[in-house]
């Protein structure tokens, strides 16, 4: 069941990507957030307890809406348009290349 | 312009003049207005793809809603900040998707289109925004909780809910706003639950008969989610959401000190808004505790000037105003800027801008009095509560910093515990920390200090640090 529910301006052009492997149409105009969670019900799993995570703050302040690629990229999905082709993966096992990010990770 | 010489050099070779805005919600689009009209070109440098801020935020391409729909009663004000911006092109050199992550040395650091570049100022408008202030409780991080800005962002950039069966908690005026929204736009919205009290809205009815036309606004979304079978339930404190992979409900205690709960599937939160302060923080800005923001704020004059020559603060930003106020001040901030120049400004235009903002200032104290902040969270608040969404520390590891480690500062129990110190930056957790950390040591929040700001402000990939397309 997806999270979130729309509501208005869905005539727009379908866009193909693939969610944790599975075939899916998002819109035109979608946010990699939007596009994922109007299908299913998180966009990762916390790396400190596993549980699933879906966004919160949907303004780029948050960062709890990170999502990885396939191909190891990570995305914040709030802020990144989804893309044709586009293959996101929401489980915190999936393999991904070296593509950590540059936290900020000062000494206090 | 560039011939213009910038008046404070203090950094040793002569910099040509090159005004940087960050930002371009309703106060960096009239900031740059400002300097346009002065005859300077400066460069605004926006995270979002198109103007507008979170407030006038523009839909994508390809969404078709009229403005009217996307900004309900704002929409002309909204309209008149994209057309600005519109108008400005040419003008000004705008960089849009800019992420503005370090400031230091009259240098910015960027990144533009997956690459960091460094961007020199002689003067610095930081018209940076806010997002909502939250205050963790039980069941916080279920997917279907969003904060309140971003239950509106969700509906008016992406036509989306956050659910089908919505509630919406906390406190402001964006609460009552955005559960209007919702409903007007066909979500089921099951509950407003405000934590202010009815007594707090009668005290605050007073000021704001200052700003009649907000006043009335407010009443009318009220009285519209009750004509419309909306129950909105007062000085009520959130207990916990329901649900373990997903929203399923939520608890709150009522005003009587009962609890209650309601079925719903997401939930929209939030206590008004927190400004974002992080470049003014690298820039080497004075802050000053606010009270009535009940925040750390850049220091600042009536028209923006910094306690750092050439730097420059407006909007939500530089202390929660409103989008009104934002505007103002973007503008008198530039034209502060402009004056600083020793170019010639309109004095009975700055004077006017001074008034105007005052006005709004006396508004935002019955604002205040009306959506008050729940001073007694940190105490409600158990061990086990994780209050940093980004690595799960808790409220217990908080606390065992300042009763095992003697900690009596925030940056102290950041290092300690980490709070603060991940991905958001303390943007989610601050408050929160804030209070527990101020309640447990029997002080005020202005006696635990302020989280220094880190660079970069926020993270991206790693391989664009190193030189490669992320």
């Amino acid at each position: 069941m997806s999270l979130l529910k729309r509501l208005a301006d869905v005539e727009r052009a379908p866009v193909a990507f693939v969610l944790d492997g599975q075939p899916c149409d998002a819109l035109q105009g979608d946010t990699v957030l939007t596009a994922v969670l109007t299908h299913g019900e998180r966009l990762r799993q916390s790396e400190f307890s596993g549980r699933p995570r879906a966004g919160f703050c949907m303004m780029g302040a948050c960062q709890d809406c990170w999502v990885k690629t396939e191909d190891g990229r990570r995305l914040r999905a709030c802020s990144t348009f989804i893309e044709s082709g586009m293959r996101v993966v929401t489980t915190l096992d999936a393999a991904v290349g070296d593509a950590t990010a540059a936290w900020p990770e000062g000494d206090a | 312009v560039s011939a213009v010489a910038n008046p404070d050099v203090n950094t040793g070779a002569a910099i040509a003049c090159q005004p940087v805005i960050v930002g371009a919600g309703p106060a960096g689009v009239r900031a740059a207005e400002a300097l346009v009209a002065a005859g300077l070109r400066p460069i605004v440098l926006d995270e979002a793809p198109r103007a507008g801020g979170q407030i006038y935020r523009q839909p994508p391409p390809g969404f078709k809603r009229p403005k009217s729909a996307l900004y309900g009663s704002e929409h002309r004000k909204a309209d008149g900040v994209h057309r600005t911006m519109d108008a400005l092109a040419g003008r000004i050199d705008y960089h849009p998707q800019a992420l503005v992550w370090h400031n230091e040395g009259k240098v910015l650091d960027v990144l533009i289109d997956g690459e960091t570049r460094a961007i020199p100022y002689s003067h610095l408008i930081l018209a940076t925004g806010a997002t909502d202030r939250v205050l963790p409780f039980p069941g916080w991080l279920t997917p279907g909780v969003y904060t309140l800005g971003g239950s509106q962002v969700a509906l008016k950039y992406q036509g989306c809910a956050i659910g089908a069966d919505v509630v919406f908690a906390g406190t402001g005026p964006l609460l009552y706003l955005v559960a209007y929204q919702y409903a007007r736009a066909g979500a089921r919205v099951r509950a407003v639950l405000d934590t202010s009290r009815m007594a707090d809205h009668l005290a605050g009815v007073g000021g704001m008969l200052r700003a009649p036309g907000l006043l009335a606004k407010g009443l009318y979304y009220m009285g519209w989610l009750r004509a419309h079978g909306v129950p909105i339930h007062n000085g009520i404190r959130p207990v916990r959401v329901l649900g373990e992979d997903r929203v399923a409900g939520i608890v709150w205690r009522d005003a009587r000190g009962r609890e209650r709960q309601i079925a719903c599937d997401a939930v929209g939160y939030g206590l008004a808004l927190r400004s974002e302060t992080q470049l003014a923080s690298l820039a080497g800005c004075h802050f000053d505790f606010n009270t009535q923001d009940r925040a750390w704020l850049p220091a600042r004059d009536r028209a923006g000037r910094s306690s750092v020559s050439g730097v420059y603060v407006a909007g939500d930003g530089a202390g929660i105003a409103g989008a009104d106020a934002a505007e103002l001040a973007g503008e008198r901030a530039g034209l502060a800027l402009v004056e600083d120049l020793g170019l010639k400004v309109d004095a009975a235009r700055m004077q006017d801008l001074d008034k105007r903002l005052a006005d709004i200032g006396r508004v935002r104290q019955a604002l205040e009095r009306t959506f008050p902040f729940p001073t007694d969270w940190a105490e409600s608040v158990a061990d086990d509560l994780v209050v940093c969404r980004c690595e799960e520390i808790t409220a217990g590891a908080l606390r065992a910093a300042v009763t095992n480690d003697g900690a009596r500062e925030l940056n102290r129990v950041k290092a300690l515990t980490r709070i603060g110190m991940g991905r958001c930056q303390g943007r989610m957790c601050g408050a929160g920390a804030t209070e527990l950390l101020a309640h447990a040591l029997k002080v005020g929040p202005e006696e635990v200090g302020r989280l220094r700001a880190q660079p970069p402000v926020k993270p991206f990939p790693i391989r664009v640090m190193s030189g490669g397309k992320p």
